[in-house]
């Protein structure tokens, strides 16, 4: 990979949500419509002022659609416009904001619309029915595996070799439910101890059912625009000033899985090119994809903020917490907020957004925040992507 | 927008049926034949990032995009999908080098139908869930609509589209990556059955196996690799309304918008000053609704003076389209470029690919290509 930094200066100015639900009775077309609405009027633009639009969406059989693109193009103001979708599994997110930055870097638009939708409730009997078609079709389908396996693989993998305990990994889901109480578009925020979470149902040891984030419906919206287009209509952009993805290869079963060393590959590439040469000391707050609550410590450590190991021990003395050194996941993360999956990753960069903008409301961290770092993840546990902002 | 180089192209399969490889081995061919084409690449050190264009149900498999990186060695490296035609990922590649993450681009598409056993249902999938998806039951019934419209409109007759079926099956014999090409009579066309009005089975094109790759290179790359790089001057996609009732039938808008963005960043003034065009053609009617939209008057009667055919002045689709080669899904857009850069590379001094995502869609790409 290069970083030639020839680049053109983006900046968001603005963002939208629906909450995430169980359930919406809306289609996807119309959740997109919403969080585009809400993400063109904190930009005080119009759809007319939009050049590009960018899609992300997870897999298609969640919503049930061929083409799912072309679709949702409609209720993302995709028409008679410039608009492809992008994926990276459950990377999306991010990698939906990373697409929009260099759609406007590249000089090919000036004003892009980034909207990332997923409604999985309508997956039946349940959406993890889906993911059974993500496999290997020859060597892995006949196996019929669950996706919860093998994240239970990997958390007892990243346990053992880390000499982590589950009471360890059981505060991030504290931590996150309760970030997540205060934030309007959570659908599981609340108050929990570690008790309820080793108390909850084991689902795939040791994987329980408070470890894992809920099924939910949503959209999220953001506006980036070139660096000389945000200044005419905002006081406050937040420059997005390092942007990098990896897949590793697809045969996760030969790969250690205690470490994301795709991730790490990821982080260093966004971190060269925003310039950040000490992750844990220029990073004043952080939003790592969570869809267990393991997945937040090794996510920690991929993105450089801890080292090998030593997220649960920062964690238990408070470093990641709301008015700790790194804040992490002050959103509440999938956890708390709930995980439509491409929805969920643009949440993260929405988050971090909002936070540097100084309008996260109940969510702002207690510290002056500069920098901040958001991540999603995705695939066979082979793909990850990151994008630096600042403000 | 500096120009992007072409520097290597490599393909495998385009045949109704390759049964000897899975849709990852014919990946690595094509993969391993554009990066000798480039000079002899090494991709896990020359490259700096891979896309891969591809849809999760043409695939059969959920997020499709976990087998993208490791047969065209992508593996640990900025790897992405875009979910589009493969003239899509290359606009993703120019902005990827433009933006100065990369210098070397790896752009993939593939298709393999010939493991789909339910083409139609798939079809079926990508309307509208509330209002289209029972409506429609013969997705060709769409082509119809839009092919009958766009003629009333036009006066562009049934010979015409026979026209179009001979041109085309006829040219695709000039290569080797057409198994549908043909020596036919205009007679041979209009005696076959309707199948929907107004088109018979021979004005279709029939899906077919391929995979694709196409490097890119920046300006100042590009000629490490290849002497001769082909440049890619202007890029535009595009998309008219995605739900079929809101849609402009009988006419390519997405093509014409998609025509605009690439001519203005090439500063092509018309499409008559091009060398060649290669056009979609999945339906004959196709062909001369895109030519339209690209800013071409009076198709037909060009059509009918033999403006259109291979040797002439302008020739379109000279490699036989997608009407001769059958059309590999997403790598289709990816499949007209590929002729379009063995065109310049026989001679050629410039050309325009336009592409469309095919029915019930109603996106398109245009590249303004120059040798």
């Amino acid at each position: 990979m290069r970083v030639n930094l020839k680049y053109r200066k983006v900046a968001a100015i603005g963002a939208g949500m629906t909450p995430f639900r169980r359930r919406f009775l809306e289609t996807p077309q119309e959740l997109a419509w919403e969080a585009s609405r809400k993400a063109l009027e904190e930009a005080n633009l119009e759809l007319k002022d939009i050049d590009c639009v960018v899609i992300g969406s997870a897999p298609d059989a969640f919503d049930g659609v061929h083409m799912k693109g072309e679709y949702l193009a409609h209720g993302s103001g995709g028409t008679g416009r410039p608009v492809s979708r992008v994926f990276v599994g459950g990377a999306t997110g991010v990698m939906t904001a990373i697409s929009a930055w260099y759609h406007v870097a590249s000089g090919m638009c000036k004003k892009v619309l980034a909207v990332a939708e997923e409604k999985m409730s309508p997956g039946r009997p349940h959406p993890q029915a889906v993911f059974r078609y993500i496999w290997d079709p020859i060597t892995e389908k006949p196996l019929n595996p669950n996706l919860i396996w093998i994240f239970a693989m990997e958390m007892h993998r990243y346990m053992h070799v880390n000499n982590v305990s589950k009471e360890e990994i059981a505060l991030v889901s504290v931590k996150n439910k309760r970030n997540a109480s205060v934030n309007p578009y959570a659908q599981l925020g609340g108050e929990i101890t570690v008790d309820d979470v080793l108390r909850s149902e084991v689902l795939v040891w040791p994987v329980q059912l408070l470890d894992v984030s809920p099924v939910s419906d949503g959209a999220a919206a953001m506006v980036m625009v070139d660096g000389d287009v945000a200044r005419r209509y905002t006081d406050t952009p937040v420059w997005i000033e390092g942007v990098g993805w990896t897949l590793d290869n697809t045969t996760w079963p030969n790969r250690e899985l205690a470490y994301p060393r795709y991730l790490e590959n990821a982080a260093r590439m966004a971190y060269k090119m925003a310039g950040v040469e000490r992750p844990q000391k220029e990073v004043d707050v952080v939003e790592p994809y969570d869809p267990f609550d393991y997945k937040e410590l090794h996510h920690l450590e991929g993105l450089l903020l801890a080292r090998k190991g030593e997220a649960p021990a920062l964690l238990k003395e408070g470093f990641f917490d709301k008015d700790g050194d790194i804040p992490s996941s002050p959103s509440g993360g999938l956890l708390g907020v709930g995980n439509p999956i491409a929805a969920a990753g643009l949440m993260k960069v929405i988050s971090i957004y909002w936070q540097l903008k100084g309008t996260a409301d109940k969510m702002q961290v207690k510290r002056p925040v500069h920098t901040g770092v958001a991540q999603a993840w995705g695939d066979l546990m082979q793909a990850s992507t990151v994008i630096v902002m600042r403000n | 927008m500096e120009s992007v180089g072409i520097v290597g192209v490599g393909w495998y399969g385009f045949s109704p049926h390759v049964h000897d490889l899975s849709f990852r081995e014919m990946m690595f061919e094509a993969s391993q034949r554009a990066y000798y084409d480039a000079g002899g690449i090494n991709p896990r050190e020359q490259v700096d990032a891979f896309i891969s264009c591809q849809e999760d149900f043409w695939e059969g498999i959920s997020i499709s995009d976990e087998f993208a990186p490791d047969p065209i060695g992508g593996a640990m490296r900025p790897t992405m999908t875009v979910a589009g035609d493969g003239l899509q990922g290359i606009a993703h590649g120019i902005m990827l080098i433009n933006s100065g993450v990369a210098d070397v681009v790896a752009v993939e598409s593939h298709a393999k139908p010939s493991d789909i056993l339910t083409f139609s249902k798939i079809m079926e999938l990508a309307m509208d869930p509330t209002y289209i998806r029972r409506s429609v039951v013969n997705y060709h019934f769409i082509a119809g609509l839009d092919a009958t419209k766009f003629m009333s409109r036009t006066g562009i007759t049934r010979e015409d589209l026979a026209e179009v079926v001979v041109k085309n099956r006829s040219a695709g014999l000039k290569t080797d990556r057409a198994p549908f090409s043909a020596l036919l009579d205009k007679e041979d066309v209009l005696s076959q059955e309707v199948l929907v009005h107004p088109l018979t089975a021979l004005d279709i094109a029939r899906p077919v196996d391929g995979a694709i790759v196409v490097v890119l290179a920046s300006e100042s790359y590009a000629r490490k690799f290849n002497d001769t790089p082909i440049w890619i001057n202007g890029i535009g996609f595009a998309t008219d309304n995605s739900n079929l009732e809101l849609a402009s039938l009988g006419e390519a808008k997405y093509v014409r918008i998609s025509a605009q963005n690439a001519y203005s960043m090439a500063r092509l003034e018309s499409p008559l000053k091009v060398s060649g065009i290669f056009v979609d053609d999945r339906y004959s009617y196709k062909e001369l609704m895109h030519l339209e939209a690209l800013g071409i008057k009076e198709v037909a009667d060009k059509l009918r003076e033999g403006y259109f055919h291979r040797g002439s002045y302008l020739p379109v689709n000279p490699k036989g389209g997608h009407l001769a080669k059958g059309f590999p899904l997403e790598a289709s857009g990816l499949s007209l470029l590929v002729d379009a850069v063995e065109f310049l590379r026989e001679g050629g001094e410039s050309a325009i690919v336009a592409s469309w995502r095919g029915i019930p869609t109603f996106t398109g790409g245009v590249v303004v290509v120059r040798r």
